[in-house]
């Protein structure tokens, strides 16, 4: 889950990591109240999970009551790149004698974290990386070992961040590191790290992406999950603990496994059709969860069949069968539905179906039979 | 001859109370797995079927001389299991759960590999391994693996490695092992591992390799697969039609710019000669092609 700007920051505090005091508005007359109180000038800042604000006019330095109004009435309600601005992040505006970036997140390959250090913040880290990789200083950091002042203390030294700056950002690394791990985040970064000229170092910026397989820990997270805008079919199947994924196509597609939901997006667009959507029922779904994967892709409108490919592991294929079922009794299913039914307990499965096949459920022995069969009607 | 475990492997189930475990676990020992116990702390003395259940691995493992492990306990505790199974005297220890938290996975596997260097993990988020009419540990169903070989399948994707067990077996072609890595950000196992053993198997004699969008584990192999592999692959790889930008469901499988696409990968695999397919039945059909000319 990405957090917004505000949220990474409102995270940040409660690591102990130096944020400018602000606040966030969701109406002009509140971008007011708020930069009263945190006191001018200030910098209004559009919230919206997309890089490239400040270029798209997202971030304004106001000095008074008055452009507040101006930049926060412009800033609310403007298109980002897809992403529509319902609320701003208005902070005191900071000094700025130099700009730095910090980041952690997991090294794949290699199995432990990676930290990344550069006394060039404020421009996006991978034209760093591109034009002046020595630029980077990076770190490796053994997840059972984790970081250490000491190994903080060399690593901005490594990194050349100015003298002044050097040890307030390695107790500042430690922390976001800290944020990092017992916060579960996928990717805790800064950018741009700033050194103000009086000598502070403070996180002008936030980008948090938070692992939700830790969610079970984390209660708090609940007020984060609250702003996540979705479109309305995702949020729909989000509720019924399926993992969807809206797209353009007709074909609306049920699978069970990521792997097998991919590769069925992949034969449909093979054989000529387009798919609706991307939906794994996960792992272990029951009847229920089924057919409630039935109703959502029935939801969509533009959906012209139904191609539902289940290979049972820990999915049972007699429990998917009592779904479609369920699904069939329960709401009116518009369009045809295509099945293939493979793995645990298929045979049963198939039995349950099979008094119930007509032209409007149809069953096919492979993946790519059932993937012709479904597009021939998408494109009829 | 099949790779990490056979027909002697002695496998306790970790969970075997629970749902899953109970029914994965009998499963597997009915397909002829020697499941010789389970684990459930507080369920001593007890049984599931006849398969005696013990209150840790370590009583476990004296009572019954077990070398593998199936752990089937939630996300919660499954990395404290998978420990304890190491600490415990288990060697190859299989974990399918699903939901594991990435920073309690690294650092399981960092442990394991500095306190217990002779302990594999396969997983988390796994299938399981299965060596057809020996052994299966995990929640494959058996029936659709076929025995005798020559095939070696790895695969990243749980229901995948069902489809590319199923597609060869339809074709009557056997499979020597089929090992599914799972497709977490830090699996105990990954493809180069599998790809080694199978190279060094003299029964097998040729891999499927089903990979997908997302990190960069099957570049890497095609980097070793250039150096050291003589045997011929067959892959595919998942989400070549995946829109950009989005999480499809595993962790794994996130594409973010340019690096981590099918095609990225499909290329790199293809520059070093593996035989690269646009979907599971067209990699099941050009496998028959090269078992034939064997
Ligand atoms: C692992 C998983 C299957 C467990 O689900 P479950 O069987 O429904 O869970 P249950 O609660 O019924 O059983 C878990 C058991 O583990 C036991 N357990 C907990 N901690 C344990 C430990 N450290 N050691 C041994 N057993 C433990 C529990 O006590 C419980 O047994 P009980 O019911 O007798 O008390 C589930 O969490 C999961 O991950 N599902 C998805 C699997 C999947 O799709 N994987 C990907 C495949 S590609």
């Amino acid at each position: 889950m990405d957090l917004f700007e505000y949220q990474g920051k409102q995270y940040f505090s409660r690591f102990g990591i130096a944020v400018s005091p602000g606040d966030i508005a969701d109406t002009v007359d509140q971008a007011v109240e708020v930069a009263d109180r945190v006191g001018y000038p200030v910098v209004v800042k559009a919230q919206v999970k997309v890089g490239g604000r400040g270029k798209a006019g997202g971030v304004k330095l106001a000095q008074d009551a008055d452009e507040v109004r101006l930049h926060a009435g412009n800033i609310l309600g403007l298109d980002i790149k897809g992403h529509v601005v319902h609320r701003v992040w208005i902070e005191r505006s900071s000094e700025i004698a130099k700009e730095y970036y910090a980041s952690f997140t997991l090294d794949r390959p290699n199995k432990v974290h990676l930290g990344m250090l550069s006394a060039q913040g404020g421009v996006e880290i991978e034209v760093v990386a591109e034009k002046n990789p020595d630029a980077i200083a990076f770190l490796s950091i053994d997840p059972v070992r984790g970081l250490d002042l000491a190994t903080a203390r060399r690593w901005v030294d490594e990194a050349e961040l100015d003298q002044p700056a050097r040890e307030q950002a390695a107790e500042l690394l430690v922390k976001l590191y800290d944020c990092y791990t017992t916060g579960d985040c996928d990717l805790a970064e800064i950018n741009p790290l700033i050194l103000t000229p009086d000598g502070n170092v403070h996180a002008l910026d936030a980008k948090v992406t938070l692992d939700e397989n830790a969610s079970f820990r984390h209660p708090e997270w609940e007020e984060f999950r609250a702003t996540e805008t979705e479109d309305p079919r995702e949020k729909m199947a989000k509720e019924k603990g399926l993992n969807y994924i809206g797209l353009d196509g007709t074909v609306g597609i049920i699978a069970n496994g990521a792997g097998l939901a991919m590769s069925t997006l992949d034969v449909v667009n093979q054989v000529g059709g387009t798919a609706a959507n991307f939906l794994d029922i996960g792992g272990g779904a029951n009847a229920d969860v089924m057919a409630s994967a039935m109703e959502v892709i029935n939801s969509d409108p533009k959906v012209k069949v139904i191609f539902v490919n289940i290979f049972g592991g820990i999915t049972l294929v007699d429990e998917v069968a009592k779904g479609v079922l369920e699904a069939l009794g329960r709401v009116s299913i518009s369009s045809p539905v295509v099945l293939r039914l493979d793995g645990t307990n298929a045979v049963e499965g198939r039995e349950i179906l099979a008094p119930h096949l007509s032209d409007k459920l149809m069953m096919e022995p492979t993946m790519l039979d059932a993937a012709r069969r479904a597009v021939a009607f998408a494109n009829a | 001859m099949s790779i990490f475990v056979d027909e002697n492997t002695k496998v306790i189930v970790q969970g075997l109370t629970g749902g899953q475990g109970r029914f994965h676990g009998l499963r597997n020992r009915d397909y002829g797995t020697k499941v010789v116990g389970g684990v459930t702390p507080g369920k001593g003395g007890t049984d599931v079927d006849g398969v005696p259940v013990f209150n840790s691995v370590k009583e476990a493992v004296e009572a019954t001389g077990a070398t593998a492990s199936f752990v089937v306990v939630p996300p919660k505790f499954a990395t404290a299991a998978i420990l304890e199974a190491a600490e415990g005297g288990i060697t190859f220890i299989v974990c399918i759960t699903e939901g594991i938290p990435a920073h309690d996975e690294a650092i399981t596997y960092n442990r394991l590999v500095e306190e217990f260097p002779g302990v594999r993990l396969l997983g988390p988020n796994c299938p399981g391994i299965i060596s057809p009419g020996k052994c299966n540990i995990g929640i494959t169903s058996g029936d659709i693996a076929l025995a005798g070989g020559p095939v070696g399948i790895v695969s990243r994707s749980g229901t995948l490695t069902y489809q590319a067990l199923h597609e060869l077996s339809q074709k009557g072609i056997g499979q020597t092992t089929c090992v599914g890595i799972g497709g977490d950000p830090v699996p105990g196992t990954n493809f180069i591992d599998c790809l080694r053993a199978f190279q060094d198997d003299p029964e097998t004699k040729a891999v499927m390799m089903i990979g997908e969008i997302g990190g960069s584990e099957e570049e890497r192999a095609a980097e070793w697969i250039k150096l050291n592999m003589t045997k011929p692959i067959v892959s595919y790889i998942a989400g070549v039609t995946a829109p950009p930008g989005r999480k499809m469901g595993h962790a794994g499988a996130i594409i973010s710019g340019s690096k981590g696409t099918a095609q990225a990968k499909m290329e790199a695999l293809a520059e070093a000669g593996v035989h690269v397919c646009n979907n599971p039945t067209e990699a099941g059909e050009k496998m028959v092609e090269i078992v034939k000319a064997l």
